[in-house]
Formats: C-alpha cells, sequence, structure tokens
C-alpha cells in the first residue's frame, strides 16, 4: 500500500519534472505536411528553372522574384499549419498554447534561426549565393537541435540530420535545390511520421 | 552504534514533501530556474487559495523564497528553490527509491 504510493510520488515528480520543461504539444502532422509542401514548392522551383533561358539567374530577372515567392510561400503556409495544428492539440492536451515551456521552445529555436537569416541576407549582399542552401540547412538543423531540449527527443535528430546534409551541399554548390528538397522535404515527412505515430495515434487510441 | 536501517530511510522521508502539490511544486522548481505564481498554478491544476498555503508551508521551511515583483503595472509572484530546499528535496528522493527497493 505505501509502496504504491511513494512510486505514485515518483511518477508524479517525473511529469511534473517533464512537463514544466518541455512543450509535448508540438504535431506530428504539421511536420508532414511542411514537408509535402516543400516538396511541391521545389518541384514548381524546378520548373521555373527549367524554363529559365540562360545560365545564370540573376538577383532581377522574374525567374529569381518568383523562386523567392516560393520559398516564402511554403514558409507561410508551413507557420500557419504548425501554429494551427499545435494550437488544436495543446488544447486537446489541457495544455495552454502560450506558456512558459512554449515561449522558451520558440526563442531558443529562433537564436539560432535568427542568426543564420541575419547570416543569409549578408551572404547575399556579398553576392556568396553558392552558401545561401547550405546555410539555410545548417541553421535550421541547428535551431531544431537547440530546441530539441524543450519538446520531444526527436526534434533533436531531426535537427542533426539537417545539419550534415546543409554540410554535405556546401561541396555540391549548384545542387542547393535538391539538398533543400531532401532536408525541408524528406526529412520533415520522415520525422513527422515518426512522431505522428508515437505520440499523435498512441494518444488517440487510449 | 547500531542503527536500525528501515528507521533511517524512513527519517529521511520529508513530512514537508508529503503532499502531492508540495511534491508539484519542488520538482518544478528543481528543473527550472523559477516558476510564476500562473504556470505553477497551470501545470499542478490547483486553486489560487490552495496553491498558496502549500508555497507558503515550503517557504516557512526555507525551502523555497518568494520574489514579489512588477511587469510593467502587474504583480507578478516567483518562486525560487533554495540551496537547502534542493537538499532536502534530493534526500527525499532517495529515501523513496530505497524504501521502494527494499520491498
Amino acid at each position: 500500500m505505501e509502496n504504491n504510493q511513494y512510486l505514485d510520488d515518483l511518477k508524479d515528480i517525473r511529469r511534473m519534472m517533464n512537463q514544466s520543461t518541455q512543450f509535448l504539444s508540438l504535431s506530428g502532422l504539421a511536420g508532414i505536411l511542411a514537408g509535402c509542401y516543400s516538396l511541391i514548392g521545389a518541384f514548381v522551383a524546378k520548373q521555373i528553372l527549367n524554363e529559365h533561358r540562360g545560365y545564370y539567374v540573376t538577383l532581377e530577372s522574374t525567374t529569381f522574384r518568383n523562386i523567392v515567392l516560393i520559398a516564402l510561400g511554403v514558409l507561410v503556409l508551413s507557420i500557419v499549419t504548425a501554429m494551427a495544428l499545435t494550437f488544436s492539440k495543446a488544447k486537446k492536451n489541457n495544455e495552454s498554447f502560450w506558456n512558459t515551456s512554449s515561449k522558451r521552445l520558440l526563442l531558443n529555436f529562433l537564436i539560432p534561426l535568427g542568426t543564420g537569416g541575419i547570416f543569409c541576407l549578408l551572404l547575399l549582399r556579398h553576392q556568396v549565393y553558392g552558401l545561401i542552401a547550405p546555410v539555410t540547412l545548417i541553421f535550421y538543423g541547428l535551431a531544431c537541435v537547440n530546441a530539441s531540449k524543450y519538446t520531444m527527443g526527436d526534434v533533436r535528430y531531426l535537427g542533426l540530420s539537417i545539419t550534415i546534409l546543409g554540410l554535405i551541399c556546401t561541396e555540391f554548390s549548384g545542387y542547393g535545390l535538391y539538398f533543400w528538397a531532401l532536408g525541408f522535404g524528406v526529412c520533415h515527412i520522415i520525422y513527422g511520421s515518426i512522431m505522428y505515430y508515437k505520440y499523435d495515434l498512441k494518444r488517440a487510441n487510449n | 552504534m547500531l542503527i536500525d536501517p528501515v528507521k533511517n530511510i524512513i527519517q529521511n522521508i520529508n513530512k514537508a514533501f508529503d503532499h502531492r502539490i508540495r511534491l508539484g511544486i519542488m520538482s518544478i522548481l528543481m528543473v527550472n530556474e523559477s516558476a510564476d505564481f500562473g504556470t505553477l498554478k497551470e501545470l499542478l491544476g490547483t486553486t489560487d487559495g490552495n496553491l498558496a498555503s502549500h508555497a507558503k508551508a515550503l517557504e516557512v521551511e526555507n525551502y523555497i523564497v518568494v520574489e514579489k515583483q512588477f511587469i510593467g503595472r502587474k504583480p507578478n509572484t516567483s518562486y525560487k528553490a533554495t540551496k537547502s530546499g534542493r537538499e532536502a528535496f534530493e534526500a527525499h528522493i532517495d529515501a523513496i527509491e530505497k524504501l521502494i527497493r527494499k520491498s
């Protein structure tokens, strides 16, 4: 009898420690969808590039503008999807969407990501276009690794995979789009599915 | 000197932590530098009065300290575990673990 009570105490302690430091309402489905948007975006960008006449894509060309628009579209769509799904999952879990742990998660995600974003703008300014693709992958990957301490551990491996892809990508300039599709598309779909099966489906069955 | 091992363990079971809310407060403060009243309330799923009285009990034992400040114009109460609170809580968990292992 007494022992059971102490076992429950230990379980409570563990649950409180986890819940107060980790935001567990991230949705795996959001990862899968973000991956799909990226793949579609990469496919459309590839079509545009194929139609582009001439070898070089200049900054002023409509081709470049369209590709930037696609990238921004994918980004906005992914963020909106992630927010909406996370919001509904948090509601289901009775966890509030905007609490200390979600704020901490977001802040620690945004520090490396913001640094990477600024770094990319500086690269553009110095016309080092070849490094844009690897730098976005590497910094996004590191942002995931950094944020993983405050959410499910799987995000850590997603981050590591994308960081490694970014490093490999550095050696294959000119294939940035393929690495983007692989990193932001395929990696997100794989890890999103793992998280979806591990957390979302399991909860639904209980 | 002979010490009864089971009795020795039970001495380390700390009465101050013998309640779900107090146990919860300490668990949260062990892994967070500090936590404010609202966060604790949400995580523990309790009422203002209940949380305040349990926090007070831990404060009296010198296991936690209360910091009151203003964020803008809103008063904000936050809690931190003290060094002695951390030590006492670790001893408490060790004692529980030993008790469970004994049986």
